[in-house]
């Protein structure tokens, strides 16, 4: 870390090729491979701390904290399906592969989620008991690999994913290396042993938004017009894919800023391509309104989501739900300095680990090791993760009452402020003190 | 016979019907008349029952099929019986695209020509075409077999895993990590029960075996000019 190193006063680090940069490119040049890592975008980005509230004054009176309601709970799917999911509080869990993720994380993700009334969402390697046993309400992602997927387990799905990308490889298919593959997640993939697992980037039968119509009219008939169907996108070019997804007949449409999480990709990948979270939630929301859908389809927004002024902000940019990854791994214990001489062990430290692809993730979350595993107790890490999103939610509710709001669903962007001109000019919210609102639209 | 004519009803309410006899099965032979290429015809179906459609269809028909023993009587669009599990599916015209994808067991028989990409993703069916194959057909195959009785185009099994591939004529180009393969005992006992089950008429001998060199299982710096 360089703050350990004690640098000679006159000494300057040039701030193009600092350390950190110094150490990749020596690392380059020493194996001949680009780096791959787990997390998301560690770069800064304009995010939700560049945006304020404004509270209830004269102009707005504001809800009693702790006497009157408002409400958290969502219902998605409203469009088409036959069962639409209600959530109790509009913060999900993303989708994380078994494979990528031990089956007790798998299993406390279900536990802590179900606690709170909200879903789970599966990944990569299709969906495993424990998951479905502990999770009351379980979305089933529908992925290019197409890994473990059959019509039984689609139709005990409560909501059905057609992911199409994430926000930390928008473009990018699914990584999982050898080391990972066990003969359990092996053979729930139908693949060797030990091999590197690089699922494809695109779907296998169908390609552009027409084939999707088609496609997602077979999952439909497949499941009889039972449940949601949520499409999945890695925030891009969010204004135009949020809109065919619409036409294409999406129920639900998750949008992942760059700041989203994964397992394993290249670090060129998760630093450079995609926007940030909170220039993606103007651009998704304006497409539904001007096609008369905002509200009907429903938007979740997921990226770099940590606490209750996120979720709030969000939801004021317009979002339904969010769904949280990175933030509900930390929950269960992820990253935690109890672990600190171990992470060192592996030339890492508590905080900045990020090779979840290696599988020796001391805290047993990212890994197959059986070992390592067993370190997490699914039942203690539920619990922890019921109560971080408890946590989320009041704090939600506590600024949407400060807003003079009955809902969180209420929250508007007139609530917000921003920072800084770059922050205003994405989330289309006026530069705090002033009504100037930069660019005025994408 | 129960007879369904999709210019009466729909494609919703056939396969309704069809999703039915999962719960009670009251009928095991079903035919569909008049399908003029609709999509999504006959998919998701879960019971040992026999469907003859007597037309063409569009996209996805028979997707996900379980059990079920499907047979087209035309061509088929794109994504015929992907992600199959079990079952039959007989396509006795062409088959465009992406033919079997994904498919995790039964079997596909062609009888045509199958477009591109033909058996993609592959994880345990087994797919005969009596005609050739398009570009790029098994590529990624994981597992199960591809027999082809005509041709195959360009980068046949790229990036391949563990399917058994067999073409009987000219191949245009192998793609990534995918080599011709000694013809074992073993392997034409294989085709001849597979070619015997799908009921087509060819000596297993006159086949050549293609599969997977492993080159590509693990990453290698060396094998950058493959990806």
């Amino acid at each position: 870390m360089s703050d350990d190193i004690k640098v000679k006063p006159g000494l300057r680090e040039s701030a193009t090729f600092d350390r950190t940069t110094m150490t990749e490119i020596r690392r380059a040049a020493e194996t001949g491979i680009y780096d791959i890592r787990g997390f998301g975008a560690k770069r800064k980005l304009p995010h939700f701390d560049d945006l304020l509230f404004l509270g209830a004054s004269m102009s707005r009176y504001p809800l009693e904290g702790y006497r009157e309601k408002c409400n958290t709970s969502v219902t998605l799917g409203t469009r088409y399906a036959k069962k639409p999911i209600v959530l109790d509080i509009p913060v999900t869990i993303a989708g994380m592969s078994f494979g990528a993720l031990s089956a007790n994380a798998k299993e406390a993700l279900g536990r802590g989620a179900s606690l709170m009334g909200t879903s789970t969402t599966t990944g990569d390697g299709g969906m495993t008991p424990e998951e479905r046993g502990q999770s009351s309400k379980l979305v089933y992602q529908y992925l290019p690999s197409r890994y473990g997927m059959n019509p039984d387990d689609l139709r005990k799905a409560d909501a059905i994913e057609v992911v199409l990308g994430q926000g930390a490889k928008p473009g990018g298919g699914g990584m999982l290396l050898g080391q990972k593959i066990t003969d359990r997640v092996a053979k729930m993939r139908t693949l060797p042993m030990g091999v590197d697992q690089r699922s494809a980037c695109r779907h296998p039968d169908w390609t552009g938004p027409d084939d999707l119509a088609i496609k997602i009219q077979e999952l439909r008939e497949i499941t009889d017009w039972q449940v949601p169907i949520y499409i999945k996108v890695g925030a891009t070019r969010t204004y135009y894919d949020v809109k065919l997804a619409v036409k294409a007949g999406a129920d639900v449409i998750v949008v992942d800023g760059m700041q989203g999480g994964t397992a394993a990709t290249q670090e060129v990948f998760i630093e450079h391509v995609g926007i940030p979270t909170l220039a993606a939630i103007p651009q998704a929301v304006r497409a539904l309104q001007e096609m008369g859908m905002h509200r009907k389809v429903q938007l979740i927004v997921s990226g770099g989501i940590r606490n209750g002024a996120d979720v709030a902000k969000c939801m004021a940019l317009g979002a339904d739900a969010v769904a949280i990854g990175t933030a509900a791994l930390v929950a269960l214990g992820c990253n935690h300095p109890m672990y600190e001489e171990e992470f060192k062990k592996i030339g890492s430290a508590a905080g900045f680990y990020d090779d979840y692809h290696e599988g020796k993730d001391p805290a047993g979350i990212s890994t197959q090791d059986p070992e390592l595993m067993k370190r997490l107790d699914p039942v203690t890490a539920g619990r922890h993760l019921a109560n971080y999103l408890n946590v989320l939610t009041l704090e939600a509710q506590t600024l949407a009452r400060a807003c003079g709001k009955n809902d969180l669903r209420n929250l508007e962007p007139e609530d917000l402020v921003a920072l800084t001109v770059e922050s205003a000019a994405m989330a289309n919210v006026p530069l705090a003190g002033t009504s100037w609102i930069p660019g005025k639209g994408f | 016979m129960k007879t369904i004519n999709l210019t009466e009803s729909t494609v919703r309410d056939l396969n309704q019907a069809l999703h039915d006899q999962t719960v009670e099965c009251t009928e095991r032979e079903w035919e569909v008349l008049e399908p003029k290429g609709q999509h999504n015809i006959a998919c998701g179906l879960d019971q040992n029952i026999s469907v003859d459609i007597k037309g063409p269809t569009g996209y996805f028909c028979a997707g996900m099929n379980k059990k079920a023993h499907i047979t087209i009587h035309g061509n088929a669009g794109q994504g015929v019986a992907e992600n199959m599990m079990s079952g039959t599916v007989r396509v006795k015209g062409n088959a465009s695209q992406a033919a079997g994808a994904t498919a995790h067991g039964g079997l596909l028989v062609i009888e045509g020509d199958a477009g591109a990409r033909c058996g993609i993703s592959m994880k345990g069916v087994d797919i005969v075409v009596k005609g050739s194959v398009g570009h790029m057909s098994c590529f990624m195959g994981q597992a199960g077999s591809l027999v082809v009785c005509g041709d195959a185009g360009d980068a046949l099994g790229d990036s391949l895993y563990e399917t058994h591939i067999y073409v009987k004529g000219e191949v245009k180009s192998l793609g990534a990590d995918c080599i011709a393969k000694e013809m074992r005992e073993e392997h034409i006992e294989e085709l001849t029960e597979l070619l015997n089950r799908a009921g087509v008429d060819e000596q297993a001998t006159a086949f050549k075996r293609y599969g997977t060199a492993r080159q590509l299982y693990n990453f290698k710096v060396d094998n950058t000019s493959a990806y």
